[in-house]
């Protein structure tokens, strides 16, 4: 049995997880969580850490670049693969909001979509 | 062959240079870096003296007396800022009084007029917020305050105006003679011939002059730090107020600068780099502890930015004008250090005119003497402001909200003759991004602009021009669209008169 | 002079959140006026998630949550004016703004709402001595220019000061391909949201340097490399720990100061401890009729709570505004005052008027240092109306407290309110 400190992410209280693992690093117990997803958030970090990418991508003959972000988070360890892949688009306006930029992001099941429209008006 | 190079476009050269526009002259100024005042003209107390200081039968009393004279009417003509906010030198002990005293008798012998000693009382109602030990103050009702930079590029505008040609990233190496003529070669291997050249080289002054003399001089920088504080302060001090020299070294100064802001400072260090401005900890440290007895409770948390200028100092002992003996035709205007920005204007009308005396030169008939002007929004009243939106939309862009600086006005200081190229330069221009937020709201702005008027790719934009690059390249994948091929270099502002080699 | 019920400065959270606000409780003639092209202000800029898990029960970016009001104020019809700078407010609510489709405009509004968010400290501010090259910016500076203008600050970067900002920055940068080598810190603890410090720190093995500062900055003409020395306890740097960092650009998250110069210019009595104006519990400032919420009144570390706050603003404008003697209805009863008890700064708001109170009281302040396993106790006149246990509070997290209107009513002739942590 071993114990691993670490700070959940899942939303700005960052609430301090104590993890209890199994010697097969198994998650047995998580304390501290304020809430249920703190326990989801423990063993998913535990066992396979994932991250949200955002990011952003440039628009064929527009100046400012386009905000994008995974749809779910994506395994930490591709997380600069995604980013490299988000990088090699450049889609052509117009962009609304929600629309896929890169379908099935290298290969880990997430779209990445837009999160702002290229035709804004105040 | 042009008939006078200057070299520096500091505010003696930029003097010089509008003087001699007054003559039927070819004049040519060479400048190392990429704009005006990028020297100590831009890094000073921007105070205009009344001339109590400096040794009587000095060229700095008597230049500096009669620039405070001038100083006035060149600033009207120009259009920029000049208040004459009188000066005090302020005593916190009886050992001091005694030197009001004698700073008030060298003054008078400089011919500095209405020179008077307040005592406590008299300090007190001139300056309520003065430090609670005041014991006495020298009055000097004729100092005053400008903008050395604004006055500057002014100064330029209109030299260009009449026909001055400007040569900017064009620093000369070295000065030779080639039959009756001078030959001046740039660092970037142009080479330029006149019949007379003006050194007003700044900290480089000893160099020109030590290769076409005998006569050797030494400029050492003395490096002097400050500190800018907020606006917000407005009115704590209302007068330049001096500290009287004591054993522990000159005191700073506080004083009110035409911007609204207070600047404290200097310190006085010699150092051996003439590239050296960088701010120090004890430098900065020791304004803080000196301008207490001045102003008792001063606010360090009022301090939007520090800044480090280098003095030219000269081992004479005094400014180094004319021409030596050995080197006719090469005129001096070297070892220039306090009060060389009060000095300046009587500086340049001398000096043009010892010039055209030499070349037998006339006065011209026509000369413009002021500069292209673009009003600024944040002196306008409100029916001024809606005519200028009428007339310009841009005028209703607020770029810089800290000191209400509209897009128009930025676009003109990027258009005119003598016109910005770097984000300081526009900011010397214009006092966009010298407010408190220091540039952080409307640099990005400031950048795009660049961009655009200059057909600059945002790689290209720089703070002050050489390595000064602001951005670095962006992804591949994300080129920012570019406006237009890049930028070559900005050395050259043509004038017709200007002919090389 | 155009005459408008309800005139809001400023088109980001908490701007849009009480045009809306106000819209909903009825204010028929309003008008929200903001200086940049689009509406979100500065949300605009922050393409990272982290928002709306209070108030959409969903995390998304900023600009995602930003276009959630940005649709309602459409949809509500609320007039709005971008590209438009207001000069200046007057104590009479005159309102003066210039942009180059209008021209200058004045307006007079019966209650005026304060959204303009805040400005980032400078290293002119922190007197950080050495060269004055090209390469240093606050982070929201740098953060402007990565995210709205597409271009890089810098490749190789130090950052100093570890609030959220300079967390968020120092992803941001190595996601578009620049090194960091440090975030440094000159207190003993992060100011920002602890989950940033590992998300954004931790996750890519920038080290998090706390309890030191950067004691100069080097190059000419553009950054080099910064000396970085550990502090002591009086956050002083200690000789002999010096440390040379080679970048080529230092950025700076040491600070957010709310913009008040309109405030000022207004009137507004300010508060020294939050620089923001001193209010009541309906947001109103000292001069009747001048409401204020978001960045401007104390800076945030949640958009969510600024929408709070800036609802409450806006719906209490909307109530000023139709009041008959525009007056707040039982302005006539004297306030009770709030103060800062041990271990707490900047409670908002300053003032409560109990004797008719809309909702429960709802206050924020920031801890004055870390506790762990305290008590957040409010007291009125020495008796307490709310104890709640935490297991830490930080100065990177502003808390909020509710009284229960009961409470509030209990004790309406109260004089002085106090929050303070207990251990």
């Amino acid at each position: 049995m071993s114990e691993r400190a670490i700070t959940c992410i899942g939303c700005p209280m960052g609430c301090r997880l104590a993890v209890r693992l199994t010697a097969g690093n198994e998650v047995d117990a998580v304390d501290g969580a304020g809430c249920g997803r703190g326990a989801v958030y423990a063993r998913q970090e535990c066992v396979c850490p994932t991250r949200m990418v955002t990011t952003l991508v440039h628009v064929a003959g527009r100046r400012a670049p386009l905000s994008v972000k995974t749809t779910r988070p994506v395994p930490k360890e591709r997380v600069f693969d995604c980013l490299k892949a988000i990088h090699q688009s450049e889609p052509a306006a117009p962009v609304r909001i929600g629309d896929v930029i890169v379908k099935d992001v290298c290969g880990t099941g997430v779209d990445v979509v837009a999160t702002m429209s290229t035709e804004e008006n105040g | 062959m042009t008939d006078v190079i200057v070299i520096g476009a500091g505010v003696v050269g930029c003097a010089v240079a509008r003087e001699l526009a007054r003559f039927e002259l070819r004049v040519a100024v060479l400048e190392k870096s990429c704009d005006v005042a990028e020297g100590a003209t831009k890094s000073n107390s921007a105070i205009v003296h009344a001339g109590f200081d400096a040794k009587p039968g000095s060229h700095k009393a008597r230049f500096n007396v009669a620039g405070n004279a001038l100083f006035e009417p060149l600033c009207r003509e120009l259009g920029v800022p000049f208040q004459r906010n009188a000066s005090l030198v302020v005593a916190f002990c009886p050992e001091e009084v005694s030197t009001l005293e004698e700073l008030k008798a060298r003054g008078e012998t400089n011919g500095v007029p209405g020179l008077r000693i307040a005592g406590r009382d008299g300090a007190r109602a001139l300056e309520p917020n003065i430090g609670r030990e005041v014991c006495a103050a020298l009055v000097a009702p004729t100092g005053g305050i400008c903008c050395p930079y604004e006055l500057t590029f002014r100064l330029a505008e209109s030299a260009a105006a009449n026909g001055v040609a400007f040569c900017f990233s064009c620093g000369a190496r070295s000065v030779s003679r080639r039959g009756d003529a001078w030959l001046v070669e740039a660092e970037d291997g142009r080479t330029f011939e006149a019949r007379a050249v003006v050194n007003a080289a700044g900290l480089y002054a000893d160099v020109f002059n030590n290769q076409v003399s005998a006569e050797k001089l030494t400029v050492r920088p003395r490096r002097g730090e400050y500190l800018m504080i907020d606006k917000r302060y407005a009115g704590t001090f209302r007068q330049t107020v001096f500290q009287v020299p004591t054993a522990m070294g000159k005191g700073v100064l506080v004083s009110p600068t035409v911007d609204g802001t207070l600047i404290v400072g200097p310190t006085a260090e010699e150092i051996g780099d003439k590239t050296d401005t960088r701010t120090t900890t004890a430098g900065l440290a020791k304004i803080r502890l000196s301008v207490e007895r001045v102003w008792n409770g001063f606010p360090s948390s009022g301090v939007i930015a520090t800044f480090a200028g280098l003095r030219a100092h000269g081992d004479r002992g005094d400014f180094v004008l004319g021409e030596p003996a050995d080197a006719p035709g090469f005129f001096n205007a070297a070892a220039i250090e306090s009060p060389g920005l009060t000095a300046a204007p009587a500086l340049g009308v001398w000096l043009a005119e010892q010039v055209a005396d030499k070349l037998g030169a006339a006065r011209r008939k026509e000369f413009s003497g002021g500069s292209s002007h673009w009003p600024q929004f944040r002196s306008m009243n409100a029916a001024e402001r809606s005519a200028a939106i009428a007339r310009d939309p841009a005028y209703g862009r607020i770029v810089c909200r800290c000191e209400s600086v509209s897009e128009a006005e930025i676009r003109a200081a990027i258009r005119c003759r003598i016109g910005a190229r770097t984000l300081d330069g526009v900011k010397r221009r214009t006092r966009a991004g010298m407010g408190r937020c220091q540039g952080g709201f409307c640099a990005p702005r400031i950048v795009e602009i660049l961009c655009e008027e200059l057909g600059m790719a945002p790689e290209q934009v720089t703070k002050f021009g050489g390595g000064s690059w602001l951005l670095a390249p962006t992804h591949d994948a994300r080129q920012a669209t570019r406006v237009g091929p890049p930028a070559g270099s900005e050395s050259l502002v043509a004038s017709p008169s200007l002919s090389h080699d | 002079m155009t005459d408008l019920d309800v005139l809001i400065i400023g088109g980001g959270p908490a701007g849009l959140a009480a045009a809306v606000a106000a819209r909903k409780a009825g204010c028929e003639n309003l008008l929200l006026l903001e200086r940049d092209e689009a509406l979100g202000g500065i949300l605009q800029q922050c393409i990272h998630t982290g928002f709306g898990l209070h108030v959409f029960k969903e995390e998304l970016t900023g600009p995602e949550y930003a276009r959630r009001f940005i649709d309602q104020v459409h949809a509500l019809r609320i007039p709005v004016q971008c590209g438009t700078m207001v000069l200046e407010v007057t104590r009479e609510r005159e309102v003066t703004a210039v942009s180059p489709a209008h021209g200058l405009q004045q307006f007079r509004a019966r209650a005026i709402v304060l959204a303009m968010g805040c400005r980032e400290r400078t290293r002119g501010a922190l007197m950080i001595p050495g060269g004055r090259p090209a390469g240093v910016y606050t982070a929201g500076t740098a953060q402007r220019f990565v995210n709205m203008e597409g271009w890089m600050p810098g490749r190789r970067v130090v950052i100093l000061g570890s609030g959220d900002i300079g967390l968020i920055m120092a992803r941001r940068m190595t996601f578009e391909g620049a090194k960091v080598l440090a975030c440094v810190e000159l207190m003993p603890f992060s100011s920002g949201l602890t989950r940033n410090v590992v998300q954004c720190l931790d996750d890519y093995g920038i080290p998090l340097m706390l309890s030191h500062t950067v004691t100069e900055i080097h190059g000419r003409e553009r950054v080099e490399g910064v000396t970085v020395a550990e502090v002591d306890a009086k956050r002083q740097p200690l000789p002999g720990t010096e440390q040379r960092f080679d970048c080529d650009t230092l950025l700076l998250s040491v600070g957010l100061i709310p913009e008040n110069e309109l405030s000022k210019s207004a009137g507004v009595e300010l508060s020294p401890v939050t620089s923001g104006p001193v209010v009541d519990d309906a947001l109103q400032t000292s001069v009747p009729g001048i409401f204020a919420c978001g960045n401007v009144l104390h800076v945030h570390d949640l958009v969510d709570n600024v929408s709070e706050e800036a609802a409450l603003a806006g719906r209490d404008a909307a109530e000023f505004a139709r009041a008959v003697n525009a007056q707040r209805p039982d302005s006539g009863a004297e306030a009770m005052r709030v103060r800062d008890g041990a271990g707490v700064r900047g409670v908002v708001p300053q003032a409560v008027h109990a004797a008719k109170p809309a909702c429960d009281l709802a206050l924020t302040f920031r801890p004055a240092a870390v506790y762990r396993d305290a008590s957040v106790v409010v007291r009125i006149d020495g008796a307490e109306v709310s104890r709640r246990k935490h297991r830490i509070l930080t100065p990177g997290e502003m808390v909020k407290v509710s009284v229960p209107k009961a409470e509030l009513l209990r004790h309406v002739r109260g004089k002085e309110l106090t929050v303070e942590v207990a251990p």
